[in-house]
């Protein structure tokens, strides 16, 4: 079977996000107010072949654990998309 | 002769400077390739600086498992001096041979610059030549070199004395006025605990010829020789 999966890649809570903070720092400047805690991850797709779901939500994991996240700065979930294979 | 080995990845770009800095100083530089599982017998290995990969999914992600990394772990874990250089430095911590990662620049500028950094332990490689508190005038270019760790990890990290060299003035005093990029700390390079692998954001094979410039990097090139038998 094939499974599609969605990958979301946040930076932990409580690190530095640069970037999240550039965008939030900005909004004011662009005319939108009351918007905070702006943070930037990661989105990413990826179908998976294997005998079952079982299989496909542990190999997708792994490779989300592994190699899509840092988990020293990174939480990563991964998500199955129902119907789309 | 001494031989020092310089990993190429793709999108490496400090990997001849490497190389050219290792020849001034007296040793063999000998290129090695990401894809090939062979360090050629040499006596030390340095990861380069530049944007492996294209630094895609997160600076050093990828180059972490190239096929000569497995090599340069083990090289490494067997006790073989190793020296990451900016993305290397990053491909260090992704391999997990250095705690902690490196991020984007708390300024989110890239930094092209001449910094200085203070050398903070003799216990590795690059310092076992030096003096607690000598000065250094290195460059840096990186865009990412913020250094982070969880509150544990950064607290293990200063208390085993890991911190090989950290930003300072040019007096020597390190503060948050004299951190260039956000860095924790002011941590600019990093070791492990038996100090044969190095991690550092700032440029030593660009500052080693006195025809170009200050020459802060070559007594850290050089302690990396000597520590290999290229005498002084």
């Amino acid at each position: 079977m094939k499974q599609r999966f969605e990958v979301v890649v946040s930076l932990r809570p409580g690190l530095a996000d640069p970037a999240g903070r550039a965008v939030e720092e900005s909004l004011p400047t662009l005319g939108f107010a009351g918007v905070s805690d702006v943070r930037i991850g990661k989105h990413i797709e990826l179908v998976v072949e294997a005998p079952d779901a079982a299989a496909a939500e542990t190999l997708a994991a792994q490779v989300a654990e592994k190699v899509l996240s840092n988990p020293v700065i990174e939480d990563v979930r991964v998500v199955p998309v129902e119907g789309a294979e | 002769m001494t031989r020092i080995g310089v990993v190429t990845f793709p999108g490496s770009l400090d990997d001849r400077d490497a190389r050219n800095a290792i020849a001034f100083l007296g040793a063999e530089p000998v290129a090695l390739w990401h894809a090939d599982a062979d360090l050629q017998v040499v006596d030390a290995v340095v990861l380069p600086g530049g944007f492996s990969y294209g630094d895609y999914l997160r600076c050093g992600a990828i180059a972490r498992f190239a096929p000569i990394m497995a090599q340069v772990s083990a090289f490494a874990e067997a006790g073989g001096p190793v020296l990451g250089i900016c993305n290397g430095f990053q491909v260090l911590c992704e391999a997990g041979l250095l705690p902690g990662a490196l991020i984007r620049n708390d300024s989110m500028k890239f930094l092209c610059r001449w910094v200085d950094l203070r050398v903070e332990t003799l216990e590795s490689v690059v310092t076992s030549g030096l003096s607690e508190g000598d000065l250094l005038r290195v460059p840096i270019k990186h865009g990412e070199g913020q250094w982070i760790a969880s509150a544990e990890e950064i607290a293990r990290v200063e208390g085993e004395g890991l911190v090989a060299l950290r930003y300072c003035s040019p007096a020597g005093e390190v503060s948050p006025d004299w951190n260039p990029n956000g860095t924790t700390d002011n941590i600019a390079g990093l070791r492990n605990a038996r100090g044969n692998v190095v991690g550092m954001m700032p440029h030593p094979e660009h500052a080693v010829d006195p025809d170009l410039g200050p020459t802060g990097g070559a007594p850290l090139l050089r302690s990396l020789l000597e520590s290999v038998g290229v005498e002084a």
